[in-house]
């Protein structure tokens, strides 16, 4: 009998994760740590011009050049492989992965070169010669829709990505809208709040750039891919289609991935090229991405321009809101490029019961990098534009901003509460996070601080921000890849306990929260848990990471294929311990009758029995390895609030924020500790886009904050400490009750700063600033100026 | 982000570094800690094809006090400029300015020679060095030249440094009340807007101050205005206030970029030359 060792509870600990020791002391491997024997480097010629018909294409000195084993280029590319293709049901325009006569942004590929090291490949890079016939830059998103100075695809008038769609209250399943009700809303209103808004454009900047290693193997037939991206599955099926083999010919790999942030989500052109160059030449093939092409050449996020109207009473119910979306897409429609901004419809109803609301929207093209997901991927944008508005509104009628939500929430008794935009929110408590948070901010006190240092002259404002999200995305009916996840949890004959998410961490800690799960569910030490994620050939199936979802629908997925796993055991067990299996618990590495702790058998015995079982129990297979797919019935939607204090440099315009204070609600939280870096993380980055990132382009196209040098990157000294608080709403779509919180911090954290700011520079008359808030922008307002 | 192939070795001494500059008839460049030379280089806008690393040489390394002056060798990194006992104690403004450079993996590698050769228009350093009235020791292939900070600083990113040359040391009397301001750049954190003001004090009155701005024009420069408008005068918040006030306004040229216009830059030189000149005052009441 083994003796007995009491394990504690996991779930809803504040875990270490087990990925960082290894990641922290340089042992993790990345794509650039793939070598293979006769490995080949690849290097892009990239255009440096936003639009131009290429005229001449010299890749002689190039070819010539020692150590170059070949150049293609997109004319001889597009023999090899298929158009790109694009992950969403909307109209595109014709995509080569390399150029073929146009190029339509500064980074877009138009060779390729092939070449001993990488220094070889940058030399025959710099010796290709491009003519272009310049051709005008189409950047002014406004202008563009007029087809000025520019058509960019001929097939697309006026640069018209997607002509405009509506959702919202009138409008029908075929988009017929009916106009009545969000007329009546704006004839009944005391007051209507309009307001232009941007919310910027952003680099991801994940801190691993892009990067791939393809090996074609001619003798079997079949391709290994290394990519850094967050969904090595979808990455398979894709590549395989783009390359004529099938899905069964192609393994993809995504090994340790230093962050994505929704931007490798995307299947990208050099992914495609590497496999197709692997292909044809018959060697393994390597491309790690610079930092200066991360820049131009990996998707950028956000880029949505609202012109919002919010119509209200006098006391501040809100009585309609219209919200007319123009997106800025770039030069071509990615993988989930359309999608992105169908989310910033979606969530438009925030947190507020809204009896009428009326979204349109209009994608249009540019000169610039394509758009896709970047973290928060549409919500961040919904939740600016109507957040942003109720503070205007506030500000008004001269009523608390805190209040003024408090009178238009959706009460925490109509959930399940469909919304006009068409989603379902699963359950939430609002105007308690509020509460929550205002406790936690001490918001009176507050208020009091901020008007004592403006008798000082001090410039001090106060921010709040209520958000809801859309995470654990979601039912196979919203996702052209299927919605569901996958796992396979094999107890090994030693009793050890190997899972295979398809769920493809980039960093999350799900190799902790997974196995703290499992550990549980089977009652063994977390050390005797490994999670296997990021390879097709270990994996047998998945989706990805992105939206939110690993944990909830990959972490639902891990326990009901542990569940199986723990049934069949205990079918082995029972015969041994002459127990019903229903009266078996597994604890403290035993599996004993209920109420007879000591009767047990180890953990270890009855694995091993389940694969060497004689006597075979009746009716039972040998081996204990079960699988799951779990297809979640709806997406979950995570809430909660945040608030701010920012203080503006009077004579320099500089804004500090000094104090942050969040409260999210990401449903049951299975390991605090890495919930609050999550929130931390998407913090800076919300903090990152208010403050300071911002991709910005001139008028010819060119990224004038293409480098570090200039792009700014939130750093760990520009934030005061976090005060961060959780909130348990545990959602009913999953056994779990978790949510979801990756992006989370991304999305209350922007109107809030933006609040804050505007409030501390009420005195100059301003009621909205636009991000990022840059210091000369703040200044010129102090002047006297307008933003 | 992938420079020209290239050579790299280690020279021993100053000497050797000279003798090895020499050797390669201009094909080879110093490199102390790189920040500046090796982004170049990744952007292949440098294309040196042997690099000869000065940053380990023992006579380029330190900071020490030499008679009433002090001297920094000119591989000594941004950090121990910032954290020098003696530095913080006798010239407080200099290492206020080492502690604001970049962030700390640039202040552990970027050196003083490298960052005044180099002559970013926008870098802390030569302001400081020229309300210091430092001299620059440089030893070439013809032996050792001084160097004025006053005559050093050229154009952009062009200093009175030949190619075959090494800086050796900074030298420079140490002042307390002086200080240094700027407005970071939110991306490098290089300065926007960088201002050095030196006062020279007795009873109250200025007898005679220093004044210098970087990152507003093509290199650092003089405000020779603000100087002779607090020479001689009361030191209190009127006469500073004054004073800065006129910051910049004989400067021709000054920068405009995606950061800030020439608008915002110019009505930022006051708003420094003012901080820059209470810190002095303050230290030299302290
Ligand atoms: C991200 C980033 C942020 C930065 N922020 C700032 C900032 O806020 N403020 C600021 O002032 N600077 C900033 N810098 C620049 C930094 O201070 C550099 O370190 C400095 O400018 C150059 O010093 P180095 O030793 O690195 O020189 P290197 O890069 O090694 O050399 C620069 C040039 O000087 C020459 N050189 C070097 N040493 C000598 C010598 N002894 N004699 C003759 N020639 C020599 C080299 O040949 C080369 O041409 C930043 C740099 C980076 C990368």
């Amino acid at each position: 009998m083994a003796t007995t060792h009491v394990l504690p509870k996991l779930v809803g600990q504040r875990i270490k994760r087990r990925e960082d020791p290894r990641l922290i002391q340089g042992r993790g491997t990345y794509v650039d740590d793939v070598k293979i024997v006769g490995m080949q480097h690849i290097a892009f010629k990239r255009s440096d011009i936003a639009h131009g018909r290429i005229r001449r294409l010299d890749v002689s000195v190039a070819k010539a050049l020692e150590g170059v084993e070949a150049v293609f280029t997109g004319a001889q590319l597009a023999e090899l492989i298929r158009p790109m293709p694009i992950g969403t049901p909307f109209p595109s325009p014709t995509h080569r992965a390399i150029a073929v006569d146009v190029v339509r942004y500064v980074g877009e590929a138009v060779a390729v070169v092939v070449a001993r090291d990488r220094y070889v490949a940058r030399d025959a890079v710099d010796a290709i010669v491009v003519e272009y016939e310049p051709l005008p830059a189409v950047v002014d998103l406004e202008r563009a829709m007029t087809g000025q100075p520019a058509v960019i695809h001929a097939d697309f008038p006026n640069n018209i990505a997607l002509p405009q769609i509506a959702s919202g209250t009138g409008v029908d399943a075929s988009g017929k809208a009916d106009d009545t009700k969000i007329d009546q809303a704006f004839a009944a209103a005391d007051v209507v709040i309009s307001q232009r808004m941007v919310n910027q454009r952003l680099v991801p900047n994940a801190m691993e750039p892009r990067g791939v290693v393809a090996h074609y193997e001619p003798g079997k037939g079949s391709l290994t891919m290394w990519s850094s991206t967050q969904n090595p599955h979808i990455l398979r099926s894709m590549v395989a289609g783009m390359l004529g083999l099938g899905e069964s010919q192609v393994r993809a790999i995504a090994p340790e991935v230093g962050g994505g942030f929704g931007a490798k989500i995307n299947i990208y052109a050099e992914e495609y090229v590497a496999a197709a160059v692997s292909k044809a030449l018959g060697l393994p093939v390597k491309w790690i991405e610079e930092r200066t092409e991360a820049f131009v050449a990996t998707t950028h996020g956000r880029d949505i321009l609202g012109y919002v109207d919010l119509a209200a009473t006098k006391d501040g119910k809100v009585l309609g809101l219209k919200l007319r979306l123009i997106a800025d897409i770039g030069a071509y429609n990615m993988l989930l490029t359309a999608a992105i901004p169908t989310l910033t419809m979606l969530m438009a109803n925030a947190t507020y019961d809204i009896p009428a609301i009326r979204a349109t929207l209009v994608e249009v093209f540019t000169n610039k990098t394509p758009t896709d997901a970047y973290r928060g991927a549409g919500r961040p944008e919904a939740t600016y534009f109507v957040e942003r508005a109720m503070d205007m509104l506030a500000a008004e009628l001269r009523i608390d901003p805190a209040e003024v939500r408090r009178r238009n929430f959706i009460p925490s008794d109509k959930f399940p509460y469909a919304t006009q935009m068409g989603a379902v929110y699963d359950s939430g408590d609002y105007e308690k996070a509020l509460d929550v948070a205002l406790a936690a901010a001490g918001w009176e006190a507050l208020k009091a601080e901020r008007d004592a240092a403006r008798k000082q002259g001090r410039l001090v404002g106060l921010g709040l921000s209520m958000y809801v999200e859309v995470c654990g995305v979601g039912p196979s009916a919203s996702l052209p890849t299927g919605g569901w996840e996958h796992a396979q949890v094999t107890v090994e004959r030693d009793g050890r306990i190997t899972a295979a998410t398809g769920a493809s961490p980039h960093g999350q800690g799900n190799e902790t929260t997974f196995a703290q799960m499992l550990a549980d569910q089977f009652g063994v030490p977390l050390e005797h848990v490994t999670i296997l994620h990021g390879d097709t050939a270990v994996v047998k199936q998945g989706i990805g990471t992105f939206g939110s979802r690993s944990q909830a629908v990959g972490g639902t997925a891990l326990v009901m294929a542990g569940a199986r796993v723990k049934a069949k055991m205990a079918k082995f067990a029972g015969p041994l311990l002459e127990a019903h299996e229903a009266d078996l618990v597994f604890e403290n590495g035993i599996i004993s009758v209920k109420g007879l702790p000591t009767s047990g058998k180890s953990f270890k015995d009855v694995a091993s029995y389940a694969y060497v079982p004689v006597p075979l129990p009746e009716g039972l297979e040998p081996g204990l390895s079960e699988e799951a797919f779990f297809e979640p019935k709806n997406n979950t939607y995570p809430f909660g609030c945040h608030i701010s204090m920012v203080e503006v440099d009077r004579q320099t315009g500089e804004p500090r924020l000094l104090k942050l204070v969040a409260v999210d609600d990401a449903g049951t939280l299975i390991n605090p500790l890495i919930v609050e870096g999550q929130i931390h993380g998407g913090l800076a980055q919300g903090i990152g886009q208010a403050l300071i990132e911002e991709a910005v382009y001139d008028e010819q196209g060119q990224l004038l904050t293409g480098s570090f040098m200039d792009y700014a990157m939130p750093r760990a000294t520009d934030f005061p400490r976090f005060e961060l608080q959780a909130m348990v709403t545990p959602t009913p779509v999953n056994p779990l009750g978790a949510k979801g919180v990756g992006e989370a911090g991304t999305l209350g954290s922007t109107p809030c700063l933006v609040a804050a700011t505007v409030d501390a520079l009420r005195e100059f008359g301003v009621k909205h600033i636009d991000m990022s808030l840059r210091p000369e922008k703040l200044w010129r307002i102090i002047q006297g100026g307008r933003a | 982000m992938i420079p020209t192939g290239f050579e790299y070795e280690r020279a021993t001494s100053v000497a050797d570094a000279v003798a090895r500059l020499r050797a390669s008839n201009g094909a080879a460049k110093l490199i102390a800690g790189g920040h500046s030379l090796v982004p170049l280089m990744k952007l292949r806008l440098s294309e040196p094809g042997r690099l000869i690393d000065i940053a380990r040489i023992p006579e380029l390394c330190g900071i020490r006090q030499v008679g009433d002056a002090i001297e920094i060798g000119a591989a000594t990194v941004h950090h121990d400029v910032a954290t020098s006992p003696l530095i913080a104690t006798r010239c407080p403004m200099l290492a206020e300015a080492a502690a604001e450079i970049g962030d700390p993996q640039v202040r552990n590698r970027g050196t003083l020679g490298g960052s005044l050769a180099h002559a970013d228009p926008s870098a802390d350093y030569p302001a400081v060095i020229l309300v210091l009235n430092a001299t620059i020791h440089i030893v070439g292939p013809g032996g050792e030249r001084v160097v004025q900070a006053a005559t050093f600083f050229k154009d952009l990113l062009t200093v009175d440094l030949d190619p075959q040359e090494v800086i050796v040391s900074v030298r420079f009397k140490p002042v307390v009340s002086a200080g240094y301001a700027k407005l970071h750049q939110r991306a490098s954190h290089y300065a926007i807007v960088g201002v050095a003001g030196v006062l020279d004090i007795q009873g109250g009155v200025v007898r005679s101050a220093c004044v210098a701005v970087t990152g507003a024009s093509t290199h650092a420069m003089r405000l020779s205005n603000v100087e002779h408008a607090l020479a001689g005068q009361p030191l209190n918040d009127e006469s500073i206030h004054k004073a800065a006030s006129i910051a910049g306004a004989g400067v021709a040229v000054v920068n405009a970029d995606v950061h800030a216009s020439e608008e915002y830059r110019r009505a930022m030189i006051p708003v420094f030359t003012k901080r820059a000149l209470e810190k002095a005052r303050a230290r030299s009441s302290a």
